[in-house]
């Protein structure tokens, strides 16, 4: 597992109040992971924060799931 | 038609003496002071330097660390006082009771750490650094809100917001919408944590606290001559609040009777009373009259008794002015004295005091009373506790602003 990867699951599963293992990357935020539109716009704020970048509000709507978020996490260092 | 009577059949509470009822009453009993040094800032730069806050307050027997983190201090406290009386009530929602059951409980301040906080994001970091849970996490009707969507309460929900009268206001106002019909069970009280940079700033500003910062505990000392304002306190306090047939229909245990309400404003000044406290003594008559008691079954006056010079004279010649005669055989104390002035709460945990007075025939002292200042000459219960019939008590909340509330609890 990337050290990205790694802090991404970290960050989630804090964020989310859910235990590390329950985030599998196939999993996304809503449906598997309880979130509500409130958590992911917190989510998407705590990557900025970790990953010192800035995501525009159009591409942070489409992160939905853990892959997703690595994805772009992986495509913007 | 005869009024619907409304019973006390649950209470939960968090104090800076104690974070349940039982730990509370234990401690105010025994006189014990919630005083102490600022711990959770650097105070060092400030006027006053300490407060009686909540210790050890332990949020995860109350919910999980996800939910805690989308609500300010003011909330979980809160949160936490209200699990606390709904459990004591053995109170069960269900889909036919719900919508008969509201909340109604406010806060002097609300969410001021969160606002802080949020205010110091924005300047160092831009509004994009600002939380989304900022707003639902920091307004004042947020626990009645999380309350209502926690166990599916779909009564009347609101938070009036009355300064120090706050949660006297919430009570009294829920107590009129059980006798209304509106509902037949109301969650009401009133919550604060306030004692932050902001909001202890703001108040010595004001000249409104004790400097006494070599001696927190003897600083909160109502009716004292050497009294020099009051301790900013933090807690919450809920009552469950129940129409008489209902609590009866299921065997609920009953503390006593929420029987009387009066309301009034001194049409004054922002922040200080007339001498004479006649917005007081209307508010105190009304809620007697409301309670249709004559003044000698008033047996015990749990003081608003901030500890400030001009509110304890003020607050004593009303209760003298509404008393008359019977002012000689009262027990007025200010339980101030022992947990500070918890602001939106206050009128709350004070009523709990009231509804414990009458279970425990038993008025709560006013610790730190040594040198009654002139015109205070009344029963203050000074240092200890007393034993006494106490057939009714009255609950007094006065508020910057000049809004005054007085609540009557008697026995059943």
């Amino acid at each position: 597992m990337s050290n990205i990867e790694e802090r991404v699951k970290k960050i989630i599963a804090e964020q989310l109040g859910v235990k590390e293992e329950e985030v599998v990357n196939s999993a996304a935020f809503v449906e598997d992971l309880g979130a509500d539109s409130l958590d992911t716009v917190e989510l998407v704020m705590a990557l900025e924060e970790e990953f010192e970048t800035e995501i525009p509000d159009e591409e942070a709507e489409k992160i939905t799931t853990v892959q997703l978020a690595i994805d772009y996490v992986n495509a913007n260092q | 038609m005869s009024r619907r009577r409304v019973v006390v059949t649950g209470l939960g509470m968090l104090t800076p003496v104690g974070n349940t009822v039982q730990d509370t009453w234990g401690n105010i009993l025994a006189g014990t002071s919630g005083a102490a040094d600022i711990e959770h800032f650097d105070a060092s730069t400030f006027a006053t330097r300490f407060s009686a806050s909540v210790k050890g307050f332990d949020v995860s027997e109350y919910m999980s660390a996800k939910e805690a983190r989308k609500m300010d201090l003011f909330i979980q406290y809160g949160m936490a006082a209200a699990i606390q009386a709904v459990s004591d009530a053995g109170l069960e929602v269900t889909d036919e009771n719900a919508p008969r059951i509201g909340c109604a409980i406010g806060s002097g301040i609300g969410g001021l750490p969160m606002i802080e906080k949020n205010c110091d994001v924005l300047k160092n970091s831009g509004p994009r650094r600002i939380s989304p849970f900022f707003v639902p996490g920091s307004i004042i009707n947020m626990i009645a809100g999380n309350l209502a969507i926690k166990y599916g309460f779909k009564g009347p929900n609101i938070a009036i917001t009355t300064a120090c009268t706050t949660g006297t206001h919430n009570i009294g106002q829920a107590m009129r919408m059980i006798q209304y019909g509106d509902a037949d069970v109301m969650l009401a009280g009133g919550s604060e944590m306030a004692t932050t940079p902001l909001g202890i700033g703001g108040f010595s500003a004001a000249r409104a606290l004790s400097t006494r910062n070599d001696d927190p505990q003897r600083a909160s000392r109502p009716w004292d001559k050497d009294r020099d304002g009051f301790v900013l306190g933090d807690g919450a306090g809920i009552l469950i609040l129940e129409e008489y047939e209902h609590a009866k229909a299921r065997g609920a245990n009953i503390y006593c009777e929420l029987a009387g309400f009066g309301m009034s404003d001194d049409a004054f000044h922002m922040t200080a009373p007339p001498e004479t406290g006649e917005g007081a003594a209307l508010s105190m008559s009304n809620a007697i009259r409301d309670a249709r008691l004559s003044v000698d079954e008033v047996h015990y006056i749990n003081a608003h008794g901030t500890s400030t010079p001009a509110g304890d004279i003020a607050e004593s010649n009303a209760a003298k002015q509404v008393l008359g005669s019977a002012a000689d055989q009262v027990r007025m104390s200010s339980t101030k004295s022992m947990v500070g002035h918890l602001l939106g709460a206050a009128g709350a945990v004070e009523a709990i005091f009231c509804a414990l007075s009458i279970r425990d025939q038993v008025a709560p002292p006013t610790i730190n009373l040594d040198n009654p200042s002139e015109g205070c000459d009344l029963n203050y219960v000074a240092h200890e506790p007393q034993q006494a019939m106490i057939k009714a008590a009255i609950s007094n909340s006065f508020g910057f602003g000049g809004t005054n509330g007085s609540l009557v609890f008697k026995s059943l």
